[in-house]
């Protein structure tokens, strides 16, 4: 799925990297634990999280992960939005919850991140 | 391939927003340098589970890399409490972390398995009261 349809899907708000909305994901996570997509994730996948702090951008950057979607309406500070722009990632907002966003998303075809793959 | 490349690097005592720079100055060098993003992966994971430890557990350190065409080594070493029982800490699910490192989205007990599972070898050594240095090995293969 293209990212410009999951902002569409989640009616979100883009902070930051617009210009990479052309981007393809195959796959979601979503977490507010950091220590469980660290721990979770193997593939490049689009994070949705409803944890706002600079270590969410730093755990995607380690696990490849070019876009986050914050969830139910949480938005990054600016040296959040400062520090994924060095990163070249995506950041979105969306008013829905993690369970609402997640349920959209997947009913538009992008699936979850399993673990075994 | 830069043979024998030695870096080091500071880790900031309590400075939860700054944890994880080292780990992506480390990242960003062997990108640059061209090793597989397999390899760059497993340092990457590994070694950002470990500065993390070193901020919210342990008071900051050091942080050693050493880097060749057949491995990569990376050295930690803090000056926090120290780990009472190496055995219990590595199980998943095992943490210490209050409920403020839980809210800051960390304290899940994967940690230390995680570092296992993404390095080759791994080595930890510790004194109550003093310090703790963990030393984790990453072959590159091919
Ligand atoms: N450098 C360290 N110094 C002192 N204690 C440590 C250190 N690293 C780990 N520990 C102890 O081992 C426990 C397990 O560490 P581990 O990294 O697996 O989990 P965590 O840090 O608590 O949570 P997570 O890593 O999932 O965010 C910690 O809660 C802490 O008690
Ligand atoms: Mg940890």
């Amino acid at each position: 799925m293209k990212l410009l349809e999951v902002k569409e899907l989640l009616s979100a708000e883009v902070f930051c990297g617009e210009e990479f909305l052309e981007t393809e994901v195959d796959s979601a996570f979503g977490s507010d634990l950091m220590s469980d997509v660290l721990a979770f994730v193997n593939t490049r996948v689009l994070l949705l999280t409803g944890l706002v702090n600079p270590q969410v951008v730093r755990t995607a950057e380690m696990m490849d992960i070019s876009a986050i979607v914050f969830v139910r309406g949480k938005c990054p500070g600016e040296d959040i939005i400062e520090l994924a722009k060095s990163k070249n990632m995506v950041l979105l907002s969306t008013k829905n919850t993690l369970y609402t966003a997640s349920g959209k998303l997947y009913a538009g075809g992008l699936t979850g991140e399993e673990k075994g793959e | 391939m830069a043979d024998g490349m030695k870096l080091q690097f500071v880790v900031d005592d309590g400075d939860f927003t700054r944890a994880g720079e080292t780990s992506s100055k480390v990242k960003k060098t062997l990108t640059q340098l061209g090793f597989s993003p397999e390899v760059i992966r497993k340092v990457a994971i590994a070694m950002y589970e470990g500065e993390i430890n070193m901020v919210i557990h342990a008071n900051g350190g050091t942080i050693d890399v050493e880097i060749s065409s057949e491995k990569i080594l990376i050295i930690m070493q803090d000056r926090g409490p120290g780990i009472a029982d190496i055995e219990r800490a590595m199980q998943a699910g095992f943490s210490t972390a209050d409920s403020k490192v839980r809210e800051l989205g960390f304290g899940a007990g994967m940690g230390l398995p995680n570092m296992k599972k993404y390095s080759d070898e791994m080595e930890i050594t510790t004194e109550i009261g003093k310090g703790t240095c963990v030393k984790l090995t990453i072959n590159v293969k091919g």
